[in-house]
């Protein structure tokens, strides 16, 4: 649009709209906080995202990729369906995400290291294994926690809600590959 | 009616409640769930927040696994049911991305075109495709006595329109009404239940998942219905932790809807994975539907 000043290259606002799809939006941002007032957990939030979004386009990289706004998103969307300016906030919460773990920039959170279990147990069986999920998630990041888990954990196991081995698909060689080259591709980016 | 069917990671042991319940149900209503051979996870939201054209090309590998005699695929899980859905959007509309997500799939073989696999919610295709007269046709014990919370949570009814209302959605509420049950006012039906946010921080998850609770129990529901497994596994599994936590005392069953589709529909509770809950949903089955419910 005609008004909308045009991304500098190299800036904090044009890395974090070239990684978000339609992320361009941002710029239409009009400060009206429906987002903040939408979201389950603002109160949890240095920054609710229409805060955020103006330290984007003025260049406050550091304070943004420390914030914990983006690790408290729980992704349930209430912002991105309410936005009266069509701004995929929800998706600029991912690719914040991205953007501070590739840099080790996130603070006082465990979800980058959730990801990297999560995804390590996919990327080598195909599927999510929940009882390797928790143990090395929780051993590594959470042991306290795990003291506290272990009374539901016992009684997902007795339901049967809980598997002792993981599954394995049978092309893992396939999907292997599949992620080997979206790596290899993104990475030139 | 024939759909290529994706059960999604979680319907294999722990809500493996839901899947054989949505089983049950379609086998009975003349849908035909064709599972998709060697599917893979769909990365819930872990390889977004890592990297998008992996998140793009590990779920891209399921769309392209779907037989050409299917032109729909079914997913019960909230999470796998918009990732699909998503990437096959983001692939349509972006040509770029439909390029580079082809590139990687063609690594391992394999080629998708972007709209030629249709992504449905099973509460979508049971309300949609097979409808109101022949649902109420199947009905042998109708749901009458019981209130109902009708829980839809985020991933379905958001951020993609077109499946129900983003914010008070209503297809859940209609079909139970057809079964005969009470449906309670339930404000909190599209809230969050937390997601993966109970692995993270008690703090910020209990509280989402005590407002539900309190929300139901206002609303003197004898149960919550869920569409999605992480809403059932937050609510269900982790309930007597929020009690300790807030020093509350919920006791509300949660099951997945199909379960109760099944009860109405005369299929015994035990093949429709009732027993697997954590709070155990059989002391109110027993007291609202004429005592008649037992495990079989």
């Amino acid at each position: 649009m005609a008004h909308v000043t045009a991304i500098k290259k190299g800036t904090f606002l044009e890395q974090v709209v070239s990684t978000t799809p339609n992320g361009e939006r941002l710029l239409h941002c009009m400060q009206c906080g429906s987002c903040g007032g939408s979201c389950p957990s603002g109160g949890d939030m240095e920054y609710t995202p229409r805060a955020i979004f103006a330290m984007i386009q003025t260049g406050e990289r550091e304070a943004v990729l420390a914030a914990n706004t983006q690790w408290a998103c729980v992704s349930c969307y209430f912002c991105t369906t309410r936005c009266p300016q069509n701004i995929p906030i929800t998706d600029i919460m991912y690719a914040l995400k991205r953007i501070a773990i590739a840099e080790g920039t996130a603070r006082n959170t465990d979800a980058p290291a959730l990801a990297k279990t999560f995804t390590d147990l996919v990327d080598k069986y195909g599927r999510s294994f929940e009882l390797g999920l928790a143990t090395r998630y929780y051993m590594l990041n959470r042991p306290l926690a795990l003291l506290r888990m272990g009374p539901m954990g016992a009684q997902m196991f007795t339901r049967g809600r809980m598997s002792l081995t993981p599954t394995k698909i049978k092309k893992i060689d396939q999907l292997q590959a599949i992620i080997k080259k979206a790596k290899e591709l993104s990475g030139k980016k | 009616m024939k759909y290529a069917y994706y059960p999604g990671c979680s319907l294999e042991v722990n809500s493996a409640a839901y899947d054989v319940s949505v089983r049950a149900v379609a086998d009975l209503l003349g849908v035909k769930l064709m599972e998709l051979d060697d599917w893979n996870c769909c990365g819930a939201t872990e390889y977004f927040s890592q990297n998008e054209l992996t998140a793009c090309s590990v779920i891209a590998r399921n769309l392209a696994l779907v037989d050409s005699q299917y032109d729909q695929l079914v997913a019960p899980c909230a999470a796998c049911y918009l990732n699909l859905a998503k990437v096959d959007n983001l692939m349509t509309e972006h040509p770029d991305m439909n390029r580079q997500v082809n590139e990687c799939l063609a690594a391992g073989g394999l080629k998708y075109e972007p709209g030629s696999v249709r992504v449905r919610h099973i509460l979508d295709v049971i309300y949609s495709d097979i409808g109101e007269a022949a649902v109420r046709d199947k009905v042998v014990k109708p749901l009458a006595g019981l209130k109902i919370a009708p829980y839809y949570g985020c991933q379905v009814v958001r951020p993609l329109k077109g499946v129900d209302d983003t914010e008070y959605p209503t297809k859940m509420d209609e079909l139970f009404a057809w079964l005969g049950a009470e449906v309670v006012d339930f404000p909190a039906k599209a809230h969050c239940c937390g997601g993966h946010m109970t692995q993270i921080s008690d703090a910020q998850s209990f509280e989402l998942i005590r407002r539900l609770l309190q929300n139901a129990e206002d609303s003197e529901a004898d149960m919550i219905l869920c569409m999605c497994p992480m809403c059932q596994l937050n609510l269900d599994a982790y309930q007597s932790r929020v009690n300790n936590y807030f020093n509350l005392n919920f006791k509300i069953p949660i099951v997945f809807f199909t379960q109760m589709v099944g009860i109405a529909f005369g299929i015994d509770p035990k093949s429709l994975g009732f027993g697997k809950e954590l709070v155990s949903a059989m002391p109110v089955l027993q007291a609202k539907l004429n005592g008649k419910m037992v495990m079989a």
